[in-house]
């Protein structure tokens, strides 16, 4: 086991060399020189050139790598080129707000989709599992946008159930402001997630050992809780687990459309006023966060599975 | 006699495969509706629909007014041109971006899937690399940078799309090519005198082909779907060279709180048959032509 963990962070270094390597290339084509927009419009060479020197724009191309990735492993990013706050502080602010959202939502809509998904898995094909899965299908039809902009309009608008939008960062008076868009997250995840699950649950349904353990007599209730829901954990976990860096990335477009100050909503603003710094910072984090979460989850996979070979 | 004669030959994977898409009413109706929209898309292309979309016909966001001609039976938007023309644009932007998209990625796909799971060794090595390397960049950021990098417009979002989902499928035909190449039909040709190129191409390819199709037709599902989000964001299709059902629904966000909601709705109503079509075809196509799932 020991050697399986080393030898599988050993892989995640030349993974972790070739994604920031690949978004420092693809960073680094971006039109523009960043110096001139940060200098404004009349600005010296001198000037402009101290600003190079300062944000290492005069190195040659490894030094700049080395300094992303130094910028990784210090988490020190500089400042925002828009709001010239650190972006250190703007990432722990945007992810305490989009934790909030995305927590909750994550928990609700797992619970709900597993609970569904088992249901529908076990009336395979009758009318309810048909109709569950047309309309999921039919739900998924439709963009993700709509969803947001009509609950948006309907509910928060026109019948002033809920705040159109805005966030307090005070624990308590957040949720005021929180309900609604957990509500829409939970309703977009469940429809893909539940579809998941049921595909699980089928394929661990039909197995053998299900009709061996119906077979000796024992109930399906009891088949289910001790063995199927158990074997089918092993796929759901390991999901589970890799869905996490998207939770602290939040949901951009619930963000942006709620105004809810988390990561997605700093992703989108850096993209709408061409804020380098932040998107680059945000890239690689997040490419971070995922590169771990993925280690986690191969792990995590190893452990409950007794037939994932430990060579 | 002849009918019988023809029955024992049997029946090819493809044309049982046709069949079955026959006798599948939802497969009949999805393909139906496919072949509405890839129609609209061409003749908006040679201008023979809608090329005079950025004509302004009325007041601005005039309602939709089913007395008047049809231009107006969907609205007038800000500038006052008419909704019907700008959604019917948005069916050939949508499938531009599905088709483009798609046929960047699943070649790539195929290509590198075919090349890893053949050779193994160091091919395989490498281009397991690079797709671990690309998959585990969360592909939404990917999307970004790239469409930062390229500069906005629809080609970017085509291409940003396209290299960033070759790598579920070519893992797909990465396995298949491993369980294939020591096949007795494949060392067969072997024997015979084939060379690398033609086992691959001519002896492997077409029983992976299911694959390939399938993989198709759900990538073309995606990339409309995330044209949307992507012009939302601002990525996609400068506002003037073509309508597309992502700026409508965008520009939603604003009219909506003034009642204007036929934008929002032409573009929902637009996008809902042609995605569900594509997703509900791509799994009759799976069940019809997946060998595997025969019963």
């Amino acid at each position: 086991m020991f050697a399986y963990i080393v030898r599988r962070l050993l892989y995640a270094i030349p993974i972790l060399l070739g994604t920031t390597f690949l978004l420092f290339l693809l960073f680094n084509v971006v039109p523009g020189d960043p110096a001139l927009q940060l200098a404004g419009k009349h600005a010296t060479p001198e000037v402009i050139a101290t600003i190079r020197a300062e944000l290492g724009l005069d190195k040659p191309w490894y030094g700049q790598y080395f300094d992303m990735l130094k910028q990784l492993v210090t988490l020190d990013f500089g400042r925002s080129y828009w709001t010239k706050q650190k972006i250190t502080d703007m990432i722990w602010n945007g992810a305490g707000a989009s934790f909030s959202l995305g927590f909750p939502a994550f928990v609700i809509s797992t619970v709900i989709s597993l609970i569904l998904g088992l249901v529908i898995a076990l009336y395979r094909g009758s009318r309810l599992d048909k109709t569950v899965v047309a309309f999921s299908v039919a739900a998924q039809s439709v963009s993700l946008l709509v969803y947001i902009l009509a609950a948006q309009y309907v509910l928060a608008y026109k019948w002033s159930l809920f705040p159109i939008s805005g966030y307090d960062p005070d624990m308590i008076q957040r949720w005021q402001y929180l309900v609604l868009p957990i509500m829409i997250f939970v309703f977009l995840s469940v429809a893909p997630e539940l579809r998941f699950y049921r595909t699980i649950f089928l394929d661990e349904l039909y197995q053998d050992y299900v009709r061996t353990a119906r077979s000796k007599g024992l109930g399906m209730k009891a088949v289910l809780l001790r063995h199927v829901l158990k074997n089918a954990m092993i796929p759901i976990l390991t999901n589970l687990v890799i869905t996490i860096p998207f939770l602290i990335l939040g949901s951009v477009l619930i963000e942006s459309f709620f105004q809810i100050p988390g990561l997605g909503d700093l992703i989108v603003k850096a993209i709408a006023n061409n804020d380098r710094p932040v998107l680059v910072s945000m890239t690689v984090l997040g490419t971070f966060a995922y590169i771990i979460f993925n280690l986690l989850s191969d792990i995590l996979y190893a452990l409950v599975d007794p037939r994932v070979q430990l060579k | 006699m002849k009918f019988l004669a023809k029955k024992v030959n049997g029946n090819s994977l493809w044309s049982d495969a046709l069949r079955r898409l026959l006798n599948d009413p939802f497969a009949t109706w999805s393909f139906v509706v496919i072949v509405i929209y890839v129609v609209t898309a061409l003749l908006v292309r040679f201008n023979l629909v809608a090329g005079n979309w950025q004509e302004t016909i009325g007041g601005s966001r005039e309602a939709p007014d089913l007395a008047k001609s049809m231009l107006h039976w969907l609205g007038l938007d800000i500038f006052g041109r008419s909704v019907l023309l700008k959604t019917i644009q948005g069916a050939y932007t949508a499938m531009y971006v599905g088709l483009v998209s798609s046929l960047i990625a699943i070649p790539i796909g195929v290509v590198m899937g075919a090349l890893a799971g053949y050779f193994g060794g160091w091919v395989d090595d490498l281009i397991t690399w690079v797709s671990t390397t690309l998959s585990n960049i969360p592909e939404f950021l990917l999307l970004i940078a790239i469409a930062l990098a390229l500069g906005k417009g629809t080609t970017t979002v085509c291409i940003a799309l396209g290299v960033t989902s070759w790598v579920g499928i070519a893992r797909l035909i990465r396995a298949e090519f491993m369980k294939h190449k020591n096949r007795e039909y494949v060392l067969a040709a072997q024997a015979l005198g084939g060379g690398h190129m033609r086992r691959m191409i001519k002896h492997i390819f077409p029983n992976v082909l299911h694959i390939v199709i399938i993989g198709f037709s759900l990538r073309f599902v995606t990339g409309i779907k995330s044209e949307v989000i992507l012009t939302y964001l601002g990525l996609g299709a400068e506002i003037g060279e073509r309508s597309s059902w992502g700026i409508m629904i965008a520009d939603a966000t604003g009219e909506l709180i003034q009642g204007v909601w036929w934008g929002l709705a032409s573009a929902t109503a637009a996008m809902f048959p042609i995605v569900l079509a594509f997703s509900l075809f791509s799994d009759a196509l799976r069940d019809a032509i997946d060998p595997k799932l025969r019963t």
